[in-house]
């Protein structure tokens, strides 16, 4: 088994030991204890497990580690660029009090993040294209398109 | 590699953990403790003043227990003005690790933000720890009071002492006590002395007016939330131990096969494969169910490895359950009375020979699976005859009899550790999976954590059951609902009706008519039911809320009258139950929605407003779903706008919370999601044949609550059931189609 070179929120690592072919999902989980991303379906389905690669958000249980060489992985763990900081979305995530088991948020707050990366000032219906791949159990949808609009008057640098 | 260890519930105050242990010792001495007693614990030096409290008949166990105090409370106030405070019931997204606390922090007037919240330890000195029923709240809401009230008490005495003044002249606030001077001590500064005075007397407590609330009612924003969005280790599934292995385990696709044989030894020779081995189960499927467990250094090898695993199977007792013959038996059946007669009051017969109008109708819904994103999984390691297990289980305490059960170990063998719950909806009320890694566990020389695919998660669940109902309704000449009869078709498993399937002799229009009657067919099956969201309630809300609409449209009368004439004068039916309908809160809260929503207002074609109120887990809920319906079946649900009387609001936020997400699972389980099985098999494998909604479907929900004197109920369920009628009433008054089987799909509607 091949060593896949990768960036894991900004920390190099050289992956031994794994199939290239194992998803990224349980490389993140098992093997580096990375455990805010979560498994859901592991059909590209729920979105439970989205994580970025190279800024885009992708499915990390359908995603082969192999897909990871060479590139710059960001999960959950390292969204907020200080240890104990919160970016715009998670501090707005907070303060809408979006999560109720809170088991989807992860994935949610990494396909938030992305959206607002490439468009700074959504509409609902830009909100529900980018978030359609992340499926909320427990119903928090209202909240989540809240928490994404005062995220993104925040990032503007506008008042909440 | 970095290796992180486990963390599930964290206990940042090891005092308390400290005193709790030797409480523990003092009390397994077994002293007596009077009822509604509370009981101050030998606090440790320089810890500040800590209180345990027991309250009500709740706080006493039956049995053999019965001896032994239950504490249904805790509460410590350090020397450095920290407050913390225990939250002892399973948090599975239902707000009340925040919520719990919050009612302790109002009475002891404790600033929210001095006060940290801790997960209890499982064990039975913490009273009945179990997320279920919405009962988490009604069934503490007496004794967090009292907890609050009583550490307030003596801080106020020993603030008294200091400044030798009398402790009626003292108030509190903010964590402080201030005297008539304006002078003000801090609670942590008082802890030391607090801890000297007896503790009060329950009856000597004077609780708050309701009007004197400043937490309570208020948005308080959940306390794991920065946790939760920085991707923490919380959830059972993160547990993470040195030198841990992952299991699968694989069931018989047909509910109650048994394995017989398996390919282990090709599937021991697998990448990254250390172990298989069958297990013959003890045929209960809420325990151990046979099957082949797989152990593997990774998930994803354990997973690979199921994939490759064959087993053949003994099916002589297994389900052989087909939705197409259901469907057909039940239509067959639907045409005549049940055998067993629930209820026959007054003249049914008479009602309808003297009917100006009468209406029969036929409806039918789903299976369904609760689906929880997190899929069901547990860890135990199994050491020197101890077996310990972090688990993601609604009922912990259940959880430890079912595994000595299953394993043949004491109880005090098994150390619980309650993680957080990624979803339970009554799912993890069973503890299966919990069994099964304490089964796996014993054969495995390393901690082991099981994880199901999702796949086994959906075709290895206990559903809601699916239900028929054979209406026939009958309206007298002055246009007022006279007459009801109902025969009900439902499921028994092993012999025993399916939890949630059958209509109790009261449920709602029983006691609010004269004429009345409803009789029950059970047929047999093997796929296993269980509490569902709601039970009962999340379907026969839709059934009953249909039908009289469709009444009240046939007597030519607007609906929300005609609902209001069956309510008839406020009364309660049970005075002093709280789980018995009360007319009065109902006609409050159905006039509350309608008036919200401008019930009445002119739409355009093809937009209709529908109406529907239920009575659930104490709660009162009404609600009105405006929708749009196009040409193609294209359904659009605009707004719901909710009314409901669940007493006092603890957590605003969390309600809401609650409220909304209650809303969009009523819709997504009414629009589309559908288990069905042949041959005893679930047909229905993962989120892509069992599509729950998306963001882009979900409703605008606008709460309105009636904080009405009465105790407070949660609000986990209540808010489910009335929004599947309220839809299908609004489907019907924009297009004049009734709906009569769920989900919608299978009437053509997309969403
Ligand atoms: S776990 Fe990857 S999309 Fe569901
Ligand atoms: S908060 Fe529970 S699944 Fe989204």
């Amino acid at each position: 088994m091949s060593t896949i070179n990768t960036t894991i929120n900004g920390k190099s690592e050289a992956i031994q030991d794994v199939d290239p072919s194992t998803p990224l999902l349980w490389v993140l989980r098992d093997h580096l204890g990375l455990v805010g991303t979560k498994y859901g379906c592991g059909i590209a389905q729920c979105g439970a497990c989205t994580v970025h690669i190279d800024g885009s958000p992708v499915r990390s249980c359908s995603t082969p580690v192999s897909a990871a060489q060479g590139k710059s992985v960001t999960t959950i763990e390292g969204l907020a660029v200080n240890v104990g900081a919160l970016t715009a979305v998670q501090q707005a995530w907070v303060e809408h009090d979006v999560p109720q088991c809170g088991y989807c948020q992860a994935g949610q707050i990494m396909s938030a993040t992305a959206l607002l990366k490439a468009n700074p000032n959504p509409s609902d219906a830009d909100i529900d294209a980018a978030m359609s791949g992340n499926f909320c159990r427990c119903g928090t949808y209202p909240r989540i398109r809240a928490a994404i609009h005062s995220a993104a008057k925040a990032q503007r640098g506008e008042k909440a | 590699m970095s290796q992180t260890v486990a963390k599930t519930v964290s206990y940042s105050d090891p005092i308390i953990d400290q005193i709790l242990q030797q409480a523990d010792a003092q009390w397994a001495a077994s002293m007596k403790v009077n009822r509604r007693s509370f009981l101050k614990l030998a606090g440790i030096a320089g810890s500040g003043l800590t209180l345990a409290f027991s309250f009500g008949p709740a706080a006493f166990a039956d049995g053999e227990d019965a001896q032994m105090p239950q504490f249904n409370a805790y509460v410590r106030v350090s020397p450095e003005g920290k407050i913390y405070i225990y939250a002892t019931n399973p948090e599975i997204g239902q707000g009340v690790k925040t919520s719990m606390p919050m009612i302790v922090a109002e009475e002891l007037d404790a600033a929210w933000e001095d006060v940290v919240v801790e997960q209890s330890p499982i064990g039975s000195q913490y009273g009945r720890q179990f997320a279920g029923g919405s009962l988490s709240i009604p069934m503490n809401w007496d004794a967090l009071r009292h907890a609050g009230a009583a550490a307030r008490a003596m801080l106020v005495a020993a603030a008294a002492k200091q400044w030798n003044v009398p402790a009626d002249s003292l108030r509190t606030e903010n964590s402080k006590v201030f005297n008539q001077l304006g002078d003000s001590l801090s609670y942590g500064d008082l802890a030391e002395v607090a801890a000297r005075q007896p503790a009060p007397a329950a009856d000597s407590l004077r609780l708050k007016d309701r009007s004197e609330y400043r937490l309570l009612g208020k948005r308080i924003t959940g306390v794991d939330n920065e946790e939760i969005v920085t991707g923490q280790p919380l959830f059972g599934i993160d547990t993470r131990l040195p030198g841990m292995v992952y299991a699968t385990y694989t069931k018989c696709p047909a509910f109650g096969g048994k394995a017989v044989s398996a390919n282990l030894d090709e599937v021991k020779r697998l990448p990254g494969v250390k172990d298989a081995f069958i297990l013959e189960g003890n045929g209960n499927l809420t325990e151990l169910a046979s099957g082949v467990a797989i152990i593997a250094n990774s998930t994803w090898a354990a997973f690979q490895a199921q994939k490759k695993l064959k087993v053949e199977w003994d099916k002589s007792e297994a389900s052989t359950d087909s939705w197409t013959e259901i469907v057909k038996t039940a239509a067959e059946l639907a045409k005549k009375d049940g055998d067993e007669v629930v209820e026959n009051k007054g003249d049914v017969d008479g009602a309808f020979q003297n009917a100006a109008k009468t209406v029969e109708s036929y409806y039918s819904y789903q299976f369904a699976s609760h689906a929880p994103l997190e899929p069901q999984n547990c860890t135990a390691h199994y050491k020197n005859g101890m077996l310990e297990v972090w688990a993601p289980s609604q009922t912990p305490q259940g959880a430890i009899g079912s595994v000595a059960k299953v394993t043949g170990l004491s109880a005090d063998k098994i150390k619980l550790n309650q993680t957080r719950i990624g979803g339970g909806f009554g799912r993890r009320l069973l503890n299966d999976y919990v069994c099964e890694v304490a089964a796996i566990a014993q054969k495995v020389d390393a901690p082991v954590k099981l994880q199901w695919t999702r796949e086994m998660d959906m075709q290895h669940d206990f559903y809601r059951p699916a239900g028929f109902h054979s209406l026939k309704g009958a309206v007298d000449q002055s246009g007022k609902l006279s007459g009801w009869q109902n025969h009900l078709i439902t499921f028994t498993n092993n012999g025993r009706p399916v939890s949630g399937g059958s209509l109790s002799k009261d449920e709602f229009p029983a006691l609010n008519l004269e004429n009345y009657k409803l009789t029950q067919t059970n047929l047999p099956l093997g796929t296993p039911c269980y509490a569902w969201r709601a039970p009962g309630a999340n379907a026969f809300a839709w059934v009953m809320q249909s039908f009289i609409h469709e009444l009240a449209t046939a007597a030519g009368r607007d609906h929300r009258e005609f609902l209001l004439e069956v309510m008839g004068e406020p009364r309660w039916f049970a005075e002093g139950n709280p789980r018995s309908l009360n007319t009065g809160r109902a006609i409050d809260v159905i006039k509350l929605a309608t008036e919200k929503a401008g019930w009445g207002k002119q739409l355009p074609a093809g937009r209709g407003m529908g109406l529907a109120f239920h009575f659930s887990h104490a709660g009162h809920v009404a609600e009105v779903a405006e929708v749009s319906v196009d040409a193609n079946k294209k359904l659009t649900v605009h707004k719901v706008t909710v009314a409901t009387d669940v007493g006092p609001v603890v957590n605003l936020s969390g309600a809401e919370n609650q409220a909304e997400g209650g809303i969009v699972d009523g819709l997504s389980t009414m629009m589309a999601l559908e288990i069905t099985m042949e041959n005893g098999e679930v047909q229905q494998s993962n989120y892509h044949n069992y599509r729950p909604l998306r963001i882009k479907n979900a409703p605008v929900v606008e709460t309105h609550f009636i904080q009405s004197e009465y105790s407070p109920t949660g609000m986990g369920e209540p808010v489910l059931p009335p929004l599947a009628p309220a839809v299908c009433n609004a489907i019907y008054a924009a297009t004049g189609h009734r709906v009569k089987t769920l989900p919608l799909s299978k009437e053509g509607f997309t969403i």
